[in-house]
């Protein structure tokens, strides 16, 4: 089958090749802990010389999103943006894994001695240490980061009834919309005053009845879906598709209708309780409890009835309560993440709650990978990512976007990491080195 | 008292009479055989007791107690377990998670457990895990049991849908067709772990099967089954050699 042509350039690709293995042998001994390490000295070294370093590299300020969308913009600054990118990230990183990973490995492994919250409590706090520093750098690094981290808490949601359940509803928009509308009303009503006004309470009150808002708003978001889910889940398939996307609009329009909250203008002056470690927190939490579900044999019910509902009535398994349990569990981090989005960007209007934004969470879903905790938050942040980098570029991001899609849907129909269990052990673990010599002998594939 | 007891069951699917004036009796420990031809309705008297289609007449009673018109997981949960005919397992799962899903009526953790992983939890967990390898043993498949359904052969998926009903604790248990597909070596392999589970649980079993060396050689008593109606009830030898039952299968001689 194999042209001979292979055999006449065996040098060149032995070579690439070897070296490419090398580079992954480097990658593949370090631990989360030392990649940790890496992001951190680069975040650090950026606080300390960025600065000065881009103006030195003819750079007006530091770049944002890596550079991306200052080349894009002006493509000559591309030099000047990959040196940057090269000293400030690449070098530090690369030095850390060349020589603290023997270190980390020995760290990681220390850690997990210990209780595994422990060790998770230790890489959370390091990796959000991570975060500040580096969006400390300017606030649209700190917006960006915030989005996407509200994002992977909605991909995370709708992937449980999407993915894990196999139903498709389309009502998402709608369930982050009320969290959005109720946390607003709350804070708004108590803290700013306006067009609202119930009682004025004192300022610093708010940081404690924020929590409260939001988990409000998750229940107004979970009472809507039992509004979708009771007329719904008697049928099966696209009937939940239309009524969640009826719902959707409903409520879509209902707020467009309420003078008293803006009307179709929206209203604004959320007080700034979105902040940072909020967000992180909240999205960790809701990491860890859907997580923690979906790991259940009562979470596994969920796949059972997406594959065979009979057979899992046959098991015991009340599909009728899963179905409906799941439903409300995801429309409730939906308004968790609505009431966070509102406060992120600090102004809501229904606009924002359409179609377009259905056709976005429905692509981090689908992008990052059915029936997978890491699938989501991957899909959540690459597309975030994507987004923001492409920017500059306008119309053309729409083609861009769409067709990387399109790209993954062929090559990868569930998505890129789909049907993967979040094994938290298995990511703290200290990674051992594997042997090279069998790397070595492995005969080229074809 | 006999354990599962359906008197006169009669069902109608719109004009059609799929089966009518059904009755049976099993008693703990007893294997009760049901054959027919195709289409004649076997399988919708499983659905019937099970619970997926509700009688049009008659009643069930599995310990003297009505499961007619209740919902099929609190019917199984009850203690009556099945397999089916075409093999109805969950795609993207692994064979140990297939036995732990079915101890599902037997969790106590709650959601407030699924949510927030408590101590609770991880006992059960624990617990379950360790039950469902045992059944796994016994059936045969314990070396699979981290691997995903799509990619066990044919035989390990039948016994793998054996060991998920016994997860269930039956005291009956449906099987339908449960050779259906295999070779004669695999058929008598399913024999002895059909003995086998049936002894060591004293279990009741309700068997439809079209190979008629199992049949006759598991079977206490046979019942056959044409047009939704029995024509032959009684020992296998009986109704083996009862002229209704060849008509039914062979058909008659046509006179020349």
């Amino acid at each position: 089958m194999k042209p001979p042509i292979d055999n006449s350039t065996p040098t060149p690709r032995k070579g690439i090749r070897r070296l490419w293995h090398s580079f992954r042998q480097l990658f593949a001994q370090t631990p989360l802990l030392g990649w940790l390490f890496g992001f951190l000295l680069a975040s650090i070294l950026e606080n300390l010389i960025g600065y000065p370093l881009a103006r030195v590299l003819g750079l007006s300020k530091i770049p944002v999103l890596f550079g991306v969308d200052i080349a894009l913009k002006t493509p000559l600054l591309l030099p000047a943006t990959l040196l940057y990118d090269l000293i400030i990230y690449i070098i530090p990183l690369f030095l850390t894994v060349r020589y603290l990973t023997p270190f980390a490995n020995r760290l990681a492994a220390w850690l997990l001695r210990a209780p595994m919250w422990v060790s998770a409590l230790i890489h959370m706090a390091l990796l959000f240490l991570v975060l500040y520093l580096w969006t400390g750098i300017n606030d649209y690094r700190v917006l960006v980061a915030k989005l996407m981290m509200v994002s992977i808490i909605i991909t995370l949601s709708l992937n449980v009834v999407n993915g894990y359940m196999g139903e498709f509803s389309c009502s998402h928009p709608g369930f982050i919309a009320l969290g959005a509308y109720i946390a607003s009303i709350i804070t708004v009503g108590f803290f700013v005053g306006g067009n609202l006004k119930f009682v004025i309470l004192p300022a610093y009150l708010a940081p404690l009845v924020f929590p409260l808002a939001l988990i409000l708003g998750g229940v107004v978001a979970a009472l809507g879906a039992l509004l979708v889910a009771i007329p719904s889940f008697r049928t099966r398939g696209d009937y939940l598709a239309i009524i969640s996307l009826a719902f959707m609009f409903i409520v879509k329009s209902m707020f467009e209708n309420l003078e008293i909250l803006g009307g179709a203008r929206g209203f604004g002056d959320q007080p700034n309780l979105a902040t940072l470690p909020v967000v992180f927190i909240w999205t960790m939490l809701c990491i860890w409890i859907i997580n923690n579900f979906v790991q259940s044999t009562m979470g596994k019910a969920l796949n059972a009835v997406r594959d065979n509902e009979l057979a899992a009535d046959a098991m015991t398994v009340d599909t009728r309560k899963t179905k409906m349990v799941t439903f409300l569990f995801a429309a409730f981090w939906a308004g968790i993440a609505g009431g966070l989005l509102a406060h992120v960007i600090r102004y809501v209007n229904p606009g924002t709650f359409g179609l377009q934004k259905l056709a976005e969470v429905l692509a981090m879903v689908y992008f990052g990978g059915l029936n997978s905790v890491i699938g989501s938050i991957v899909g959540a942040i690459g597309y975030n990512l994507l987004s923001e980098m492409l920017r500059p570029l306008e119309l053309i991001k729409w083609l861009i976007i769409p067709l990387l899609l399109i790209l993954v849907m062929i090559f990868r129909p569930t998505g890129l990491i789909a049907f993967r269990e979040f094994d938290l052990h298995k990511i703290l673990q200290p990674k051992i080195p594997a042997k090279m010599e069998e790397v070595e002998n492995v005969p080229p594939s074809s | 008292m006999s354990l599962l007891q359906v008197k006169k069951m009669t069902h109608y699917f719109g004009g059609l009479r799929a089966v009518y004036n059904y009755n049976l009796d099993i008693n703990p420990g007893e294997i009760h055989g049901l054959i027919g031809p195709n289409g004649a309705g076997k399988t919708t008297i499983f659905n019937l007791i099970t619970g997926i289609y509700t009688p049009t007449e008659g009643d069930i009673l599995l310990d003297g107690k009505s499961i007619k018109g209740m919902r099929p997981h609190l019917i199984a949960a009850a203690g009556l377990a099945r397999t089916f005919q075409n093999l109805r397992l969950w795609r993207y799962m692994t064979v140990l998670e297939h036995v732990k899903l079915a101890h599902y009526s037997k969790i106590t953790y709650g959601l407030s457990g699924a949510f927030f992983n408590t101590r609770k939890r991880s006992q059960e967990e624990n617990k379950i895990t360790q039950k469902s390898m045992e059944l796994l043993k016994l059936a045969g498949i314990s070396h699979l049991a981290d691997t995903v359904v799509t990619n066990l052969p044919y035989g390990a998926q039948r016994r793998l849908e054996l060991a998920r009903a016994l997860a269930i604790e039956p005291k009956i248990l449906f099987l339908d067709e449960p050779t259906a597909g295999m070779n004669p070596e695999e058929m008598l392999q399913m024999m002895d772990i059909i003995r086998k589970v049936q002894r060591q649980f004293n279990l009741a079993i309700f068997l439809i099967e079209h190979r008629m060396r199992l049949v006759m050689e598991l079977s206490d008593r046979v019942q056959t089954l044409v047009f939704g109606e029995v024509v032959a009830e009684g020992l296998p030898e009986e109704v083996r050699n009862n002229p209704v039952v060849i008509d039914a299968y062979l058909g008659k001689e046509v006179e020349t």
